[in-house]
């Protein structure tokens, strides 16, 4: 079962402020997609010393929302790739098109 | 305090700002996304605190700090525990703080800061108090050293590289600077009354217009020191 991803972390920093909130939600998705997009790149390329970069940024905001068991996830294919293994990228590209759904619908 | 940010992570950037915003005394004077920029800001101008990621492409966060002559205080921010050890190299490091960064973590590492910053005001204030205690110095006279009781000094002049010193029982010419007496002198009893004189203030007999009497020696008092001088006298 896909794990659900939350606001708690950004309501928490927030403290009811939406205009905070709404501003901060437009940053993560708008870089969350550049990132994204560079990873996929890289790994097309192979490049996965680039690709551990990449992820590192990106599971930042896997744990921003509150993705605790991707995170983990994420941190392991980080150091995998730094050591040229992509043994979990197609686990890592479910968690990117978990958290790419959430925010299309935030 | 004034505080800057080097993130490479817009959101990080964008979190770190509003975690700071709740602090009245925490005032984010730059943001920057990389650590180069922040080199040439800090080349021309002084912070308190930087906030700064580890994880930066080209250039990290320890190679910066390395770059940095006299660091300010630093809080480390990373989504990895594992550069930890490394920051116990640099006394500079107050903390390291684990993204997603929590407001209360955020909260204990301010109070560090600010544990440090009046450690730091209480050190340099008894250092000043330690010298303001001390009852003589010595001057190097033709390669002797000689030992001057400071409440024996009545007057000190400035004469282009050389100070005179003139004391109760004997007058020394000794190759220093006004300003490096002045910080040997206490300020309870001594005054910079001209850009040239230095008094003790105990030993005033009269003033006139812009002028002191001090034993044998008219002194001129320029027009910006006379209302500090004023001030200190106890007038009836």
């Amino acid at each position: 079962m896909k794990e659900q991803a939350n606001l708690n972390y950004i309501n928490s920093l927030s403290g009811g402020d939406k205009s905070f909130e709404i501003k901060l939600i437009s940053i993560i998705k708008k870089e969350f997609k550049i990132e994204k997009n560079i990873y996929y790149d890289n790994i097309k390329s192979e490049k996965l010393k680039l690709c551990s970069e990449n992820v590192h940024k990106i599971k930042h905001k896997i744990s921003i929302l509150g993705l605790e068991k991707s995170y983990k996830i994420a941190e392991q294919h980080e150091n995998n790739l730094r050591e040229g293994n992509s043994a979990l990228q197609d686990k890592f590209s479910d968690i990117l098109n978990n958290v790419t759904n959430y925010l299309n619908k935030l | 305090m004034n505080c800057i940010i080097i993130d490479d992570e817009a959101t990080s950037r964008t979190i770190i700002g509003e975690l700071c915003s709740s602090y009245k005394n925490l005032n984010v004077v730059e943001v920057f996304s990389n650590a180069i920029e922040a080199i040439k800001y800090l080349n021309q101008n002084k912070t308190d605190l930087i906030f700064l990621d580890i994880h930066m492409p080209d250039f990290n966060g320890f190679d910066f700090i390395r770059t940095l002559k006299d660091p300010p205080f630093i809080i480390l921010t990373t989504a990895d525990a594992e550069f930890a050890i490394q920051a116990f190299e640099y006394d500079c490091i107050v903390d390291y703080i684990v993204k997603p960064i929590k407001p209360e973590r955020f909260k204990k590492s301010i109070q560090k800061v600010e544990g440090k910053l009046n450690e730091k005001v209480t050190a340099t204030t008894t250092e000043k108090e330690k010298l303001q205690t001390v009852d003589d110095f010595y001057v190097n006279i033709n390669k002797r050293l000689i030992k001057i009781d400071i409440q024996s000094i009545y007057l000190v002049e400035a004469k282009g590289d050389y100070i005179y010193l003139k004391t109760d029982n004997k007058n020394y010419t000794v190759h220093s600077t006004l300003k490096k007496i002045e910080e040997k002198l206490p300020d309870h009893m001594f005054l910079k009354i001209h850009r040239s004189y230095i008094i003790n203030i105990n030993k005033i007999i009269d003033i006139e217009d812009n002028s002191v009497l001090i034993e044998k020696d008219i002194v001129p008092v320029s027009r910006s020191n006379r209302p500090e001088l004023m001030k200190r006298l106890n007038l009836l």
